[in-house]
């Protein structure tokens, strides 16, 4: 029951990391490459028809980690109390950017809002890549400090950064050089992601150019993933040890590594649809190799006082968790005939359409 | 530890007041909106207006949605961000509804929204129709969650607690149907938040019509405000909110007495307090009027029946805002009276088929708009105030449920700022909304039509 939750949960908060991802993606587009009014603004666009209920995602796996997981709930969400505080203040400010825009007719009261769209959402995907490196470099449990546990063994409180920057202490803070280095692949990716979204929904004068760009931001991944698997040994001593007990967790990776292969022929793509997919892909591969290689552990812990989470520590009763699976299940494929219905009905090109408003 | 209590909480409030903005209006408007466009899908004369009416409440509706969205997700977080004991210790059980609420009803909500504003020319009428009756659905849902998350925590059932204090879900239908609090205060919430639509859909008319603009939406959206406020504003209180009543003296007889601002317990009947000041110095209620044996008799039909007052419970089981709490009971109270009068005559003169002319009563209606919004929360007010000092009612206290790392140095922080962004998406809300009302329902239909 333990893993059938942990698995919707993953699916459920990777469908939201690959459908806000590409807001957030397209916020930094605009932000850097969006130049002439008429394309910032089906640029703007192209974020602002969605997000909102991209972001009902977030609510369904929050409320599904509460449910299924209470204590990491309970010890993450605490424990990150600033940068998640943070992350929520960024997506009300995105939101406030992106619904402002229209209002006004001076460029100037245009551009102000622009900015606050793009920076929050270019501090969204930094956040967010910081947060799934917290997550694999793992905290202080309990706040161990001398040898002494100073909270419940499952507690943490995280400081933004600790004096050395460094991931290799006990005490460690939210941004460190590895934590920063996930955040900067993640900003990567996501750019990349939204610059599909963008040339997959507009007829933006910049399309040809961004094709460019996300074939130079994939050779940056590449470098980039290479020096975090580079110092992966530094976090976690054993961080192949998953993948070779259990050798089918090799798709994880392999899924990565083979969308990030594919988008550099974006060029010679007929279909836009195809790099939109690859990117949408390596987000997942992202996410589920970096949880892959942790499995069953869902938070480490820093010190050796304390255990890490792990999915079966942290989960609610089995009463609770299989009458959930009733629901659950018949959510979850609801959730994804949304989706499809409402991918299909908003399909196409944005500036194609009159949508009314 | 006090300061630390001090801040989540008022953070909490903060934000939740904020956030239920918005929900109090979609729900009902969810409904009005239904009606609207049933009568043009399955009206006799199947009248072009009543689409138009309904396109342009939805508007309002999707901006409203948009702020709630925004606005609850910094509900869900704070579970765990601030009351994470709170969430490790109950989130077996109510993690249940909250997370079914995220999953079915938001979700619900947010896709047919959609489908409405944006599929009215790829399906047929009654397609159409169908889409509203979801959002509908879905934003009842919604509530229907919440409210049944609410009431565990006021009346819990369905649970054991386990040897480390954690509860654990023992009955799911205990938890979600069988919850004898859950059913009044929904309705209750239902009605109250049907109040507030009707009054924002019948100010908008008196608008219209005072302004001399868009007249024929105005005395359309006069019509149907003036009468789903009177029938709401009458449910509102009987008989939903005595059945609230009644449910708080029987589960929280405390919070009861607190609430009716009743100190001491009277050997025969209890008073019914109209107004007066909690002096809580000398236990007793200043400049009060009160009439004898009302409240005996609304409670228990028994003029003679003895309530407990205040003083027969424990300090540390009161609530421990106990002015607070009653200020808020009596504030809903009486703002809910005086909806009624309102509406009944605007329904009077609606009847009479002059409501249109009487402009001191349009002038009214529409200055009356944010009282069903201040009634609606001090109406939560009186039920999360009541509750104190516990959240899971006589089991787990308030100060027990919070988050033990975070300093309330930190939540302050997070307080300034979250108060500074609202403030920012209060004046986004107030622009939006106030040029979608300015442009009228007429743009809308010219703008569907091409």
């Amino acid at each position: 029951m333990e893993v059938f939750w942990f698995i919707l949960v993953v699916i459920v908060l990777g469908v939201f990391f690959v459908l806000d991802g590409y807001d957030f993606g397209t916020g930094i587009i605009h932000l850097f490459f969006a130049k002439k009014e008429k394309d910032k603004e089906v640029i703007a666009k192209a974020a602002g028809l969605f997000w909102d209920s991209n972001e009902v995602w977030l609510v369904a796996g929050g409320g599904m980690i509460f449910m299924a997981f209470p204590l990491l709930y309970a010890s993450a969400f605490s424990g990150f109390y600033l940068p998640l505080i943070m992350i929520l203040w960024f997506i009300v400010f995105r939101a406030i950017g992106l619904e402002f825009r229209g209002q006004f007719k001076y460029q100037m009261w245009k551009d102000i809002w622009d900015k606050a769209f793009g920076v929050s959402s270019l501090l969204l995907a930094l956040f967010f890549g910081v947060a799934l490196g917290n997550v694999a470099r793992g905290v202080n449990l309990g706040g161990v400090e001398n040898g002494v546990s100073l909270y419940e063994k499952y507690y943490f409180f995280l400081p933004l950064w600790n004096s050395s920057f460094s991931p290799t202490q006990v005490d460690v803070g939210v941004i460190d050089w590895f934590t920063l280095t996930i955040g900067i692949i993640s900003v990567v990716t996501l750019s990349i992601h939204g610059a599909n979204w963008v040339i997959l929904k507009t007829n933006s004068s910049i399309n040809n150019k961004l094709k460019k760009v996300i074939f130079n931001l994939a050779i940056a991944q590449v470098v980039l993933t290479i020096f975090s698997l580079a110092i992966w040994h530094l976090i976690n001593p054993t961080p192949f040890k998953n993948f070779i007990e259990n050798p089918l967790f090799f798709i994880f990776p392999t899924l990565y590594f083979g969308s990030l292969f594919g988008l550099f022929f974006i060029r010679k793509y007929k279909n836009d649809m195809y790099s939109f997919i690859l990117s949408s892909l390596m987000i997942l591969g992202a996410i589920t190799s970096t949880l892959a290689s942790m499995f069953p552990v869902v938070l480490p812990s820093t010190n050796t006082i304390n255990e890490s989470l792990t999915i079966y520590n942290t989960a609610s009763t089995n009463y609770g968790l299989s009458v959930a699976a009733y629901w659950g299940v018949v959510g979850f494929i609801l959730l994804f005939i949304y989706l499809i219905v409402q991918k299909r009905l908003l399909g196409g090109k944005i500036d194609e359409m009159n949508y009314g408003h | 530890m006090e300061d630390m209590l001090f801040y989540d909480r008022l953070q909490f409030a903060f934000t939740i007041t904020f956030h239920y903005i918005f929900p109090q209006l979609t729900m009902g408007l969810a409904l009005i909106i239904v009606y609207l466009k049933g009568k043009y899908v399955f009206g006799k004369d199947k009248d072009e207006k009543y689409n138009t009416a309904a396109h342009f409440f939805m508007k309002i509706f999707a901006i409203n949605f948009t702020m709630g969205v925004v606005t609850g997700i910094p509900m869900e977080f704070q579970f765990g961000t601030n009351w994470s004991e709170f969430s490790r210790l109950t989130g077996n059980v109510i993690g249940q509804t909250l997370a079914m609420e995220g999953m079915f009803s938001f979700f619900l909500e947010s896709s047919f929204l959609v489908l409405f504003i944006f599929g009215e020319k790829l399906m047929s009428k009654k397609m159409h129709f169908l889409m509203a009756f979801l959002v509908f659905l879905g934003s009842w849902a919604s509530g229907y969650l919440i409210l049944a998350t609410n009431a565990w925590m006021q009346n819990p059932v369905g649970y054991e607690l386990l040897e480390n204090g954690v509860f654990n879900l023992t009955s799911f239908s205990a938890l979600v149907f069988q919850n004898p609090w859950t059913i009044p205060a929904f309705l209750h919430n239902q009605m109250a938040s049907l109040v507030t639509s009707s009054f924002v859909v019948s100010s908008i008319g008196a608008f219209y019509v005072l302004r001399n603009k868009n007249v024929e939406y105005g005395k359309l959206f006069l019509k149907t405000g003036v009468v789903f406020g009177l029938i709401s504003s009458f449910l509102v209180a009987m008989p939903t909110g005595d059945w609230n009543a009644k449910n708080v003296a029987k589960f929280q007889p405390a919070t009861f007495a607190a609430m009716e601002g009743i100190f001491e317990t009277e050997h025969d009947g209890a008073e019914i307090i109209l107004i007066g000041q909690p002096n809580m110095l000398d236990k007793k209620l200043d400049n009060k009027i009160a009439v004898p044996n009302i409240l005996s008799f609304l409670t228990y039909q028994d003029w003679d029946k003895q309530i407990r007052g205040m003083d027969q419970f424990k300090k540390e089981d009161l609530p421990d805002n106990i002015p607070a709490l009653y200020y808020a009971y009596h504030i809903m109270v009486g703002l809910g009276t005086i909806f009624i009068a309102i509406m009944a005559l605007a329904g009077f003169f609606l009847w009479k088929n002059k409501l249109h002319k009487v402009k001191s009563l349009l002038w009214t209606i529409m200055f009356l708009v944010p009282f069903p919004y201040i009634a609606n929360i001090t109406g939560w007010y009186t039920a999360e105030l009541g509750r104190q000092p516990f959240l899971v009612y006589g089991l787990l206290r308030t100060k027990e449920g919070l988050s033990p790392t975070v300093s309330s140095g930190n939540t302050l922080f997070t307080l300034l700022g979250f108060v500074a962004l609202y403030m920012l998406l209060g004046l986004l809300f107030l622009v939006l909304v106030g040029k979608t009302i300015n442009e009228g329902p007429a743009l809308q239909s010219s703008q569907s039509s091409h």
